[in-house]
């Protein structure tokens, strides 16, 4: 029943967030020419790299087009839903415009994560799906059930990261109020994303799987493509996308018991 | 007379602005951070020995990121994001007021927050040097000089074609999306990622037609100590701001003629 209310809720949302959004028609085109080109620009690097030599951190370049596939998408996902809302935050934090929304009779967290949709993000996760069919076809990867569900778990997970990443920072707001230039650092941590973990050192590969695991968010989900993966790496990204999914919700409520409304 | 007192009007805009930035010092430190992505491509580069078959080698590499990462910081531009800002506001009509350009306005406090950024860059170049020892070089005088000519230069090119983004404001309102889709092309292909010396041929060819090149890697490299044509470089970089200066004045001119002052 709670549920079916939530469903409701969203489905308002949507309507009200695409209404407002598709009054920008340009922008959407727009959005999706920068698309396109960021995913042209980064197989262009991607070729760069392997110019001159045939492995880069053990890993073909068609086994690496996975990845950047899976990036997309996932960069597709936080454009449309992430980023939107989450600097939405801030704002309703400076402007103390977070009463409202605390005030309302539905989870705050689920309002704050969900209200917004930015539409053109859909465009750059379906340019990810096509790179990925075409991966599946050029890597010869059999599509039968343990594969899809694998990869299904695997990449929900790294949503799951991903979102409580973005959220964990926001939610500092509460404190810092000015978060922006954060969110630019965590995604210029996130780009990492788009090569193998592999290919960087070992101290690198240190920092990104256990401060920031970026490592978790694309190589493991691609490795799952390729076959490669052991089952201990997949059950260690269920934990962690469980700990930060849990971590980021205790989070939120610890924040908002030190939140003082602002200009009211 | 009149560059006498432009000079003393940026002079106190300059030193308003040191002042405003000098407050937000947590912010500017974290987006020094943000800009590290260099030394996640140098790496890269290094950890798969992909200099090696391209002849060059470590040291300069790692000169050359270093350098790419420093001129970054000292040529990021982000004036359609305040401007776009300030015309949904209507906070641009008192400015048009004024006998003075906004443009100015701007200039000044990208000039101040780059005063501000420089200690933080310095701290990122010493902890960078206590990781790479065999990296520390120092330029000589001349060099030094030039390559911070030619920095300045690239940040002119940049704030100016900014500019003239920011100046489509007067007719589409969200400017901004113009410049995220500008951005992939000068994050691919300006050096930041990967030296231009390493792009293939095929690219090679007509980007140094491009202003894109002249941003980060001409100064990169001079700051580096490579050999560069270090005369046509200059020439390239003065010749596109004789382009695109007057290209702004025009577009600014037509577009404070359509200006309708929003939110006011």
């Amino acid at each position: 029943m709670n549920l079916r209310k939530y469903l409701k809720v969203y489905k308002k949302f949507l309507h009200t967030s695409l209404a407002s959004e598709l009054e920008y028609k340009t922008n959407i085109l727009v959005d999706l020419i920068t698309a396109i080109l960021s995913l042209v620009g980064s197989i262009f690097l991607l070729s760069i790299f392997f110019q001159n030599s045939g492995y880069i951190g053990g890993w073909k370049f068609e086994q690496a087009l996975i990845i950047q596939g899976i990036y997309t998408i996932l960069n597709g996902i936080t454009n449309t839903w992430f980023n939107p809302n989450l600097s939405e935050i801030v704002k309703h934090i400076r402007e103390g415009t977070l009463d409202f929304v605390l005030l309302k009779p539905i989870d705050s967290q689920f309002f704050i994560s969900f209200k917004k949709i930015n539409p053109s993000g859909f465009l750059e996760i379906m340019l990810g799906f096509f790179l990925l069919f075409f991966c599946i076809r050029i890597n010869q990867i059999n599509l039968d059930l343990s594969f899809l569900t694998l990869s299904l778990i695997t990449i929900s997970c790294s949503i799951c990261i991903l979102y409580s990443l973005w959220f964990f920072i926001s939610t500092t707001t509460i404190w810092f109020v000015k978060t922006w230039n954060a969110i630019e650092v965590l995604r210029s941590f996130l780009y990492i994303g788009r090569f193998p973990l592999s290919s960087f050192s070992f101290s690198l590969r240190i920092l990104f799987s256990i401060f920031i695991p970026i490592a978790f968010i694309t190589t493991i989900p691609s490795e799952v493509f390729l076959g490669l993966s052991q089952v201990w790496k997949i059950l260690l990204e269920l934990i962690v996308a469980s700990i930060f999914v849990i971590t980021s919700r205790k989070f939120w409520l610890f924040a908002l018991k030190f939140y003082s409304s602002a200009s009211s | 007379m009149i560059s006498n007192l432009i000079n003393r009007k940026l002079f106190t805009l300059l030193k308003v602005q040191y002042s405003n930035m000098l407050e937000y010092r947590v912010e500017i430190a974290l987006w020094a951070i943000s800009g590290i992505i260099p030394f996640f491509m140098l790496n890269i580069w290094t950890n798969n020995n992909l200099n090696e078959s391209l002849n060059i080698s470590d040291t300069f590499l790692s000169r050359y990121f270093l350098c790419a990462f420093f001129v970054r910081q000292f040529s990021v531009v982000w004036v359609v994001f305040s401007f776009e800002e300030d015309s949904l506001m209507g906070k641009v009509s008192p400015y048009l007021i004024q006998p003075l350009n906004p443009f100015f306005r701007y200039f000044a406090q990208h000039l101040a927050e780059q005063i501000t950024r420089f200690p933080f860059a310095l701290i990122i170049a010493f902890f960078f040097f206590i990781f790479n020892p065999e990296s520390i070089w120092i330029p000589n005088l001349g060099i030094l000089l030039l390559s911070i000519v030619s920095t300045f230069l690239s940040f002119l090119i940049q704030f100016l074609i900014q500019s003239i983004v920011a100046c489509l404001c007067f007719w589409t309102e969200k400017a901004s999306s113009i410049e995220r889709l500008l951005f992939i092309p000068t994050l691919f292909l300006s050096g930041l990622l990967a030296p231009v010396v390493s792009f293939p041929a095929y690219v090679k060819s007509w980007i140094y037609l491009t202003p894109f090149p002249y941003l980060i890697d001409f100064p990169a490299n001079l700051l580096s100590g490579n050999e560069t044509n270090i005369s046509g470089g200059l020439i390239m970089q003065i010749l596109w701001i004789f382009i695109l200066f007057p290209l702004f004045k025009k577009i600014w001119s037509e577009g404070t003629k359509k200006y309708t002052a929003m939110g006011s």
